[in-house]
């Protein structure tokens, strides 16, 4: 059983979920509290990695992070490394991929939130940014947990654009899902349903972990 | 200190043009017809919608002058708005809730004895009665030192019985404060009981005619207004 390419599935969803929820939360709060010109066209931008194809998405990270791309040329004149086939190329493209389904439910949260409790926080004394971290974000927990969740779980099953960003790099840049499809296409069913039964537990325990905080928050 | 408001707004089926100033230890209440413009006036007090033309002076700051474009924030203006309803965070207990914005958190609990809430304190909004709310709702914005009280139709939403105790807790509590206390109402017991000053706003404006017709029958419709049962009522509580 490949336990290289779990550890390193696993390890990027996490990292992926981590920054991604730091960075949807201002994102989520923007498209839900704000309004500017051009701000349904950022909030389809935002979700656009939802409706390409992952080997779309794929295609313009490789041309950006490749040494000739802007990215990888800054990365590798600041650094002398490549973007291309590492760990932190694959954790850009996951959280490009997944970044839809980090915003969209955190979004939801926070539109939910009574306006006047945000007005009450305001003649209180509480600046924009503070009312966010005091009142918005306290009051949005199941929502942000929702998101989280998502992500992790979206982030476990990506393929396309891992395996055209990544390739397949044992430890680095093998995940379980490209693990499966080259077991698969060596013929190796037995290898490959080890590591396809390993997701199952996995995937139903965050569903679990998720009915819990849903609950824990109404109370 | 004084608060001194000369406010415009035009709002969708009538304008508001009132101007009116309360001082210091006294309480001034708004009184009208729902719909009639009085939480507009409040918010534009608190700085939460911007008047279209007008000043609002407190003392010797100004906090909204269209003239000059001064517009100071909410957060700047250090006042207390008791709302309807909500004023209070779901996510904290009690006690968080009035200490939220406290000047000094040591005070909340002589607050909270004050308006007899301190066996709920560890208690979150909506483990407590829709009274015991609006109490800790005015410790949490007496917690913050404000130098100008508002309050927004507070007990609206309680029973009549609850409403009475408040009020008369609410009368004691205005002799110990020391700064100017606007109260918005279409209760006529309620605004007789508690005011210094009475407003009447009828649909945006000033109307000082509008209790007396209230509370009289009309001369030559034979109806009696809404109003006038209200007095009587007061007298079965």
């Amino acid at each position: 059983m490949d336990y290289l390419a779990l550890y390193v599935t696993l390890k990027l969803a996490l990292v992926t979920t981590v920054i991604l929820t730091v960075i949807a939360a201002p994102i989520a709060y923007l498209l839900a509290y704000t309004r500017f010109p051009g701000k349904s066209l950022l909030e389809a931008l935002v979700y656009l990695p939802m409706a390409l194809p992952p080997t779309v998405i794929g295609f313009y990270l490789i041309i950006v992070m490749s040494p000739k791309g802007f990215i990888g040329h800054a990365w590798e004149s600041l650094t002398g490394g490549s973007l291309l086939f590492t760990f932190l190329g694959i954790t850009i493209a996951s959280i490009i991929y997944s970044i839809p389904f980090a915003v969209q439910p955190m979004k939801a949260a926070f539109s939910k939130i009574d306006r006047r409790l945000l007005e009450n926080a305001y003649v209180l004394g509480l600046s924009r940014r503070a009312t966010f971290l005091r009142v918005i974000i306290p009051n949005s927990l199941s929502g942000i947990a929702a998101a989280a969740v998502l992500v992790f779980l979206h982030s476990i099953g990506a393929f396309g654009v891992l395996l055209m960003v990544g390739g397949s790099i044992p430890g680095e840049t093998k995940v379980a899902s490209i693990a499966i499809y080259e077991a698969v296409e060596t013929m190796n069913y037995h290898a490959a349903g080890m590591i396809a039964l390993s997701f199952i537990p996995i995937s139903y325990a965050f569903l679990l972990l998720i009915n819990k905080l849903n609950e824990d928050s109404q109370t | 200190m004084t608060i001194a408001a000369s406010l415009k707004k035009r709002l969708k089926y009538f304008d508001v043009d009132v101007s009116f100033s309360c001082a210091s230890k006294s309480m001034m209440v708004m009184i009208g017809p729902s719909g009639g413009g009085k939480t507009t006036i409040i918010r534009m007090l608190a700085g939460l919608t911007t008047p279209d033309e007008g000043q609002v002076i407190f003392g010797d700051e100004v906090w909204f002058d269209s003239a000059r474009r001064v517009n100071v924030t909410p957060q700047k203006r250090r006042l207390g708005y008791v709302f309807q309803d909500y004023n209070l965070f779901p996510h904290l207990n009690l006690l968080d809730n009035a200490a939220f914005a406290a000047v000094d958190k040591k005070e909340v609990d002589g607050l909270f004895d004050l308006f007899k809430i301190s066996h709920l304190r560890k208690r979150k909004p909506h483990m407590v009665s829709g009274g015991e709310r609006q109490r800790c709702a005015i410790c949490q914005a007496l917690a913050r030192h404000p130098r100008l009280l508002l309050l927004d139709e507070p007990f609206s939403a309680l029973d009549v019985i609850t409403r009475r105790g408040l009020r008369e807790e609410l009368k004691d509590l205005k002799g110990k404060l020391s700064c100017p206390i606007i109260y918005v109402t279409h209760d006529i017991n309620e605004a007789l009981f508690l005011a210094d000053e009475i407003l009447p706003v009828v649909e945006g404006k000033n109307d000082d005619g509008w209790m007396q017709r209230t509370i009289t029958r009309e001369p030559g419709t034979g109806t009696t207004a809404k109003g006038a049962r209200e007095p009587r009522l007061s007298l079965v509580y």
